[in-house]
């Protein structure tokens, strides 16, 4: 075995594990994983600098769409920082719906997780069985908001849509399946023993370790390290919630597992919560259309971690600059450091335990050059002259299509 | 001559095993469907998704040794007919029986594993390699119970062929029941022969694309697929042989539907094994055929010598 040579494998751009385009090089000896080579950049979007170009209004719905699942996260922690720039007062009832739907969000976003998790270490059952009771939530988020995942009830100075009572009862019946649910599958993940064999001991992260890589969220929750924006700096109603910060000592994908699972149970308590304290009033302040000259980062608690919002505002209707931290990029350096010496058996479930969301994080376009060991940058004419020519070698000409500006 | 080239190719033949095998993987992937709260395929689908593989084009890649490429799904066809000749359906004698056959018919069974990973060596793709090897690895791991398993009810008719077997168990109807604890064993290796359950580790989806078969494609991966379905029905044929050794005695139409029904009792416990557990690791599957199925067939074995010796004599 000492003679056997390494060689490189890769798990994407795409691969059956992935659920999106994300490049892992593993170095394998045999079975085992010597070197994890990540590249991220398959699926920038600019939406940065598109958020330059549109008002703000514009930019709460683009913003949305940074993620398809925690759409409300960046949602949210975008329109925090323009009111704190613009000083507005959010009625309270705005700040409890935002809560509320962020819960909701938080337990569709876990059960999904459970289920990808799930298909990951080849347990479809459990996938099948998550998926559909995640279909209970996303029917309340449906019929709160009008849509499934991107509800656009976010905006500057409140929310859209307003609860009524009938909404209210559809939703706590919702929760009590959901928790009943939820109480089974914390039973599977941490007694069916072929489930447990496989998430034990796999993607340690010690304490130390994810306060060194920065990891957040459950991940870094699942270490012991009791981190929870909405506890350390709440936003929302969260200041008036009471719940518990969930963490655990296992350190591995086991323990992220239990994790969430038992932070859905206390979304199901802030849910409740939100809904008996719902106070009455207006839903919404009016927001001026150009905000005052100003800077302000907002923090926001997303299902996958610390989410992170900058905005810089320079007196007219549109920002001058948006810069988004997804929870993914802080996580996704300790994913290198969990496969070290792990199976490749183990690297999908590691992979998924972080719970990746590679095109919120997506950030810059590079080329890698193997041949000559560098890296360029490709300007858009560059990237046309290039594409004309690999097509004029395979006898197609394009040169004389229409420019684009 | 033409008796024997209609059992070769029609009854029970090639045409039967086909249509029993696609009847087979409807009924497994029924049942794993509604035990996930699916709704399933429909009874045609499995012969549909063959249908379409014949019809597409077939690529070979560039790197790949054609002829090894070409020749190993159907090697691995041909292995898994040829077995079900020598077990015995529906009557105590099988269609070809001879001594030593419950041996030979093992010894089939292991020929498609062999197919896979010489396809999958020679497609040389990095994730066919990694598969193959994997089923080679898991071949180590699961053959030695499979044996164990179904020798020692062999050992308790005193007899190596699937006939002698079947003839045994026919003269004392109940002592199948001593064999049960050899039929757990041998149920749970026969997952891993199908590369299915806690054993689907040579073509985990999730971490080798589809292990060996990854670069198959069109009538190759078609073969295969039929290999793996025949595969299933003459491995649980097998089990209902050696195992469920009853209703021998009856004209072969009634014994042909019970036949089917056992076949299909072991194809539906194969689907409840699947359905209730996670994929295990490849270090995780040997630990566990060598901690816990081995003794087991052991103790089975150690059973079956004392049974001999107490109440047979």
């Amino acid at each position: 075995m000492a003679e056997e040579k390494e060689f490189r494998i890769p798990i994407g751009p795409q691969h059956p594990a992935l659920k999106e385009p994300v490049s892992f090089t593993l170095a394998l000896r045999g079975e085992k994983i010597m070197g994890v080579d990540v590249r991220l950049g398959y699926n920038h979007r600019g939406i940065e600098k598109a958020c330059e170009e549109r008002t703000y209004i514009q930019d709460v719905y683009l913003v949305e769409r940074i993620c398809g699942i925690c759409s409300h996260a960046h949602s949210t922690c975008f329109v925090q920082a323009v009111e704190e720039i613009a000083g507005l007062e959010v009625p309270k009832r705005a700040l409890y719906i935002r809560t509320l739907i962020g819960e909701l969000e938080r337990v569709h976003s876990h059960l999904l997780w459970l289920g990808v998790a799930a298909h990951e270490i080849g347990f479809d059952t459990l996938l099948m069985f998550t998926w559909r009771d995640r279909e209970v939530v996303m029917d309340v988020l449906a019929l709160l908001t009008g849509n499934r995942v991107n509800y656009g009830i976010n905006t500057i100075g409140g929310v859209r849509r307003d609860i009524d009572k009938e909404e209210i009862k559809e939703i706590l019946k919702a929760m009590d399946i959901l928790e009943d649910r939820t109480k089974y599958y914390i039973e599977v993940a941490t007694q069916e023993t072929t489930v447990v064999q496989r998430l034990s001991g796999v993607g340690i992260l010690s304490c130390e370790d994810a306060l060194r890589l920065g990891a957040v969220g459950p991940t870094a929750r699942a270490s012991s390290v009791a981190r929870d924006i909405r506890r350390d700096d709440p936003y929302a109603a969260y200041g008036e919630m009471k719940f518990d910060v969930i963490t655990d000592d296992h350190n591995d994908v086991y323990g992220r597992a239990v994790v969430r699972l038992k932070e859905l149970l206390e979304s199901f308590k802030m849910i409740r919560q939100s809904m008996a304290n719902l106070p009455e009033g207006p839903i919404a302040v009016k927001a001026p259309r150009k905000i005052p000259a100003g800077e302000a980062v907002s923090r926001y608690e997303a299902p996958r971690g610390e989410d992170m919002h900058y905005v810089k505002a320079n007196g007219t209707d549109k920002p001058e600059r948006v810069k988004v931290r997804a929870p993914t990029l802080a996580n996704v350096q300790a994913v290198r450091h969990m496969l070290r010496d792990r199976y490749l058996a183990d690297m999908p479930i590691v992979v998924a335990a972080i719970d990746p969301c590679f095109s919120c994080t997506d950030r810059l376009i590079s080329v890698n050059d193997m041949d000559k060991n560098r890296t360029d940058t490709l300007e858009w004419q560059d990237l046309r002259d290039y594409s004309i020519e690999w097509y004029k070698k395979r006898g197609v000409d394009f040169s004389k299509m229409r420019k684009l500006k | 001559m033409i008796n024997a080239l209609v059992a070769i190719l029609i009854f029970p033949g090639f045409l039967f095993l086909s249509a029993f095998a696609l009847f087979a993987e409807y009924a497994d992937r029924k049942i794993y469907a509604r035990l996930q709260n699916r709704v399933g395929p429909p009874i045609f689908q499995p012969f549909a998704d063959i249908i379409k593989l014949i019809a597409k084009e077939e690529i070979i890649p560039e790197d790949a040794n054609p002829q090894m490429f070409k020749l190993a799904p159907l090697f691995a066809l041909t292995a898994a007919v040829t077995s079900i000749f020598y077990i015995p359906m529906w009557m105590t004698g099988a269609l070809f029986s001879f001594t030593g056959d419950a041996i030979v018919v093992l010894y089939l069974l292991t020929i498609p594993t062999l197919s896979f990973f010489i396809g999958g060596w020679y497609s040389s793709s990095l994730f066919a390699r990694i598969g193959s090897v994997r089923a080679v690895v898991a071949l180590f791991s699961y053959e030695v119970p499979l044996f164990m398993g179904v020798l020692s009810s062999c050992m308790l008719a005193d007899t190596w062929s699937l006939s002698g077997v079947a003839v045994f168990y026919e003269k004392h109807p109940w002592f199948w029941l001593f064999n049960l604890i050899g039929f757990g064993v041998a149920l749970t290796a026969l997952l891993g022969k199908l590369e299915k359950g806690p054993f689907d580790i040579p073509e985990a989806e999730t971490e080798i694309v589809a292990g060996g078969f990854t670069e198959y494609s069109g009538r190759f991966l078609a073969i295969l697929r039929m290999t793996i379905d025949m595969e299933m029905v003459v491995g649980a044929s097998l089990l209902a042989a050696v195992f469920l050794p009853f209703g021998l005695m009856f004209t072969p139409i009634i014994g042909f539907i019970i036949y089917i029904c056992k076949v299909l009792f072991v194809v539906a416990c194969i689907s409840l094994m699947r359905t209730v557990v996670a994929r295990l690791r490849i270090d995780q599957m040997i630990e566990f055929c060598w901690k816990y199925l081995v003794p087991l067939g052991m103790l089975q074995l150690l059973l079956n010598f004392i049974i001999k010796g107490v109440i047979l004599k």
